[in-house]
């Protein structure tokens, strides 16, 4: 296999929500543009190891995360780091879409105005335009940037929120379940999307459905009670398995 | 072994694979032994049977192409049942080929006039026949047991069927030099046992189709090789 630049890497995580552990001892590397999949049955883990990818964690009194967490190889749990700046190095889309209620030019223009990356509104304007084109939406919405985001369809509004994270020009995109409330239409063009947007971006996607992991992923890490049980190429991973559990999982043998 | 599927359906569209794909299996290895009975021994009702049977094959394989369509349509089978799946279909046309090539062998038998030739013309080529069926006999074994070492022995073994064809093809050569009675004859058992050995061939495919099933690899060659 050819050398492949890691991204972001997982030393020994292990990750408690009060005395109940959620995480132990996990390794992962993620590759530089690919996108990574995580699949494993409900409660495994797999959206909390993606919240520590972003310290998202943080947000949660009662966690607590140890190991080594890593981007372009810095300990993103150092106490030199900046959380804001590390979210908008690392931006995340969620299971279900959730735009302000602002209008569609608002939504993608906010993170850029907050982080400095924008002089003047017709650079703005040039971000907000080139998220939303790179995000597949700007032909739908460019009669009505100014009308609020809650007005479009559910597919509409994931890429809206793809366009927003991709707004702030991160490095890692993490997604949880991004498809799961959309229609399989919908879900084609944000699969359709998460291929392009591997050209630029690391993408890390926890998806519940096997043929989406099949689908968009190069490498799928296949959890289980906390444990990462299995991680390889994701043709592999979906035609010939090594763990049992793997291949009782994603064979529907599960449980 | 694996588990049942969460799923009770998904199993039962497996087996119902499985089995049919048995049925196949049974139905070409009598195909062929009755169509060499009916050649060698001029039976022309024998003959007739074999190319009627050869129409169920047909159905069957057919049965097994719409099965997997829509089992794959429904179910999207991964990791070991998609190789299985994938499998099934494979095994469905190397069995339906071997059905055809018995029913040519059989449609000869119609064209042999009663004089039957010398009972030593036909040894050699009852036994490729017989070493030929036995192979497919194996093969069918080790898919239904998923035993990759009988499927590798059956691979391996090409070879002497191979061999076995080459001197029965001097043998039957010799014999039409000796006496040019013998040739029209000699040229139907020619034919035959060149069947025998594509069987063979055939059969090499399924033994590389029941270690893909089983491994997940596409490879029986190289891995005999890492063996030695
Ligand atoms: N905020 C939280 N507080 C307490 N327990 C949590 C919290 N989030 C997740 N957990 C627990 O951690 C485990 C892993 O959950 P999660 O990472 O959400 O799994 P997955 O995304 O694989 O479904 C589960 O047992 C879950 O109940
Ligand atoms: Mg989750």
């Amino acid at each position: 296999m050819e050398q492949t630049e890691i991204k972001m890497s997982g030393k020994d995580v292990s990750v408690s929500y009060g005395e109940k552990q959620a995480l132990f001892d996990v390794n992962l590397d993620i590759p530089a543009k690919q996108v990574t999949a995580l699949i494993g049955p409900s409660g495994c883990g797999k959206s909390t190891f993606l919240r520590c990818l972003n310290r998202m964690n943080d947000t949660i009194d009662i966690c607590k995360v140890s190991g080594d967490i890593r981007l372009d190889n810095q300990d993103i749990y150092h106490r030199d780091i900046d959380v804001v700046e590390l979210r908008a190095r690392v931006g995340m889309v969620f299971q279900k879409p959730n735009p302000f209620p602002k209008s569609i030019f608002e939504n993608v223009g906010y993170g850029p105005k907050i982080h400095g990356l924008a002089n003047g509104k017709a650079e703005l304007e040039e971000i907000v335009v080139k998220s939303l084109q790179r995000a597949g939406l700007f032909e739908e919405v460019k009669d009505r940037l100014y009308e609020p985001g809650t007005g479009l369809s559910g597919g509409q509004q994931q890429r809206l929120c793809i366009a927003r994270a991709i707004a702030v020009s991160p490095e890692v995109i993490l997604m949880d379940e991004p498809c799961s409330a959309l229609d399989p239409i919908a879900t084609a063009k944000v699969e359709e999307l998460i291929d392009e947007l591997r050209e630029n971006y690391t993408i890390v996607i926890v998806t519940h459905s096997m043929q989406q992991a099949a689908r968009v992923s190069q490498q799928t890490a296949m959890f289980h009670l906390g444990y990462l049980v299995e991680v390889d190429d994701t043709d592999t991973m979906f035609t010939n398995p090594s763990d049992k559990k793997t291949q009782d999982y994603i064979t529907g043998r599960y449980g | 072994m694996m588990g049942e599927h969460t799923v009770k359906a998904f199993d039962e569209d497996l087996n119902f694979l499985i089995s049919k794909i048995s049925e196949m299996g049974g139905n070409a290895e009598s195909m062929v032994a009755r169509s060499v009975t009916a050649l060698v021994t001029a039976d022309k009702e024998l003959g007739k049977s074999v190319v009627k049977d050869d129409k169920i094959l047909d159905a069957l394989e057919q049965e097994v192409d719409d099965h997997v369509v829509l089992l794959i349509a429904r179910r999207q089978p991964m990791a070991t049942d998609l190789r299985e799946v994938i499998g099934a279909l494979r095994m469905a046309t190397d069995l339906e080929r071997i059905g055809d090539l018995g029913k040519n062998v059989a449609r000869r038998a119609f064209q042999i006039e009663d004089n039957l030739p010398p009972k030593k013309l036909l040894r050699g080529l009852q036994h490729l026949t017989n070493v030929s069926l036995e192979q497919l006999k194996d093969a069918l074994d080790a898919f239904v047991a998923k035993d990759i070492e009988k499927a590798r022995e059956v691979w391996d073994r090409d070879d002497e069927i191979d061999s076995l064809y080459t001197s029965l093809f001097r043998e039957l050569l010799t014999y039409m030099m000796e006496d040019p009675r013998n040739i029209t004859y000699c040229t139907h058992l020619l034919f035959c046992a060149k069947n025998m050995e594509r069987i063979g061939d055939h059969v090499t495919n399924l033994a590389e189709t029941i270690h893909y099933m089983v491994t997940g690899s596409n490879d029986i060659a190289s891995e005999n090789l890492n063996d030695l």
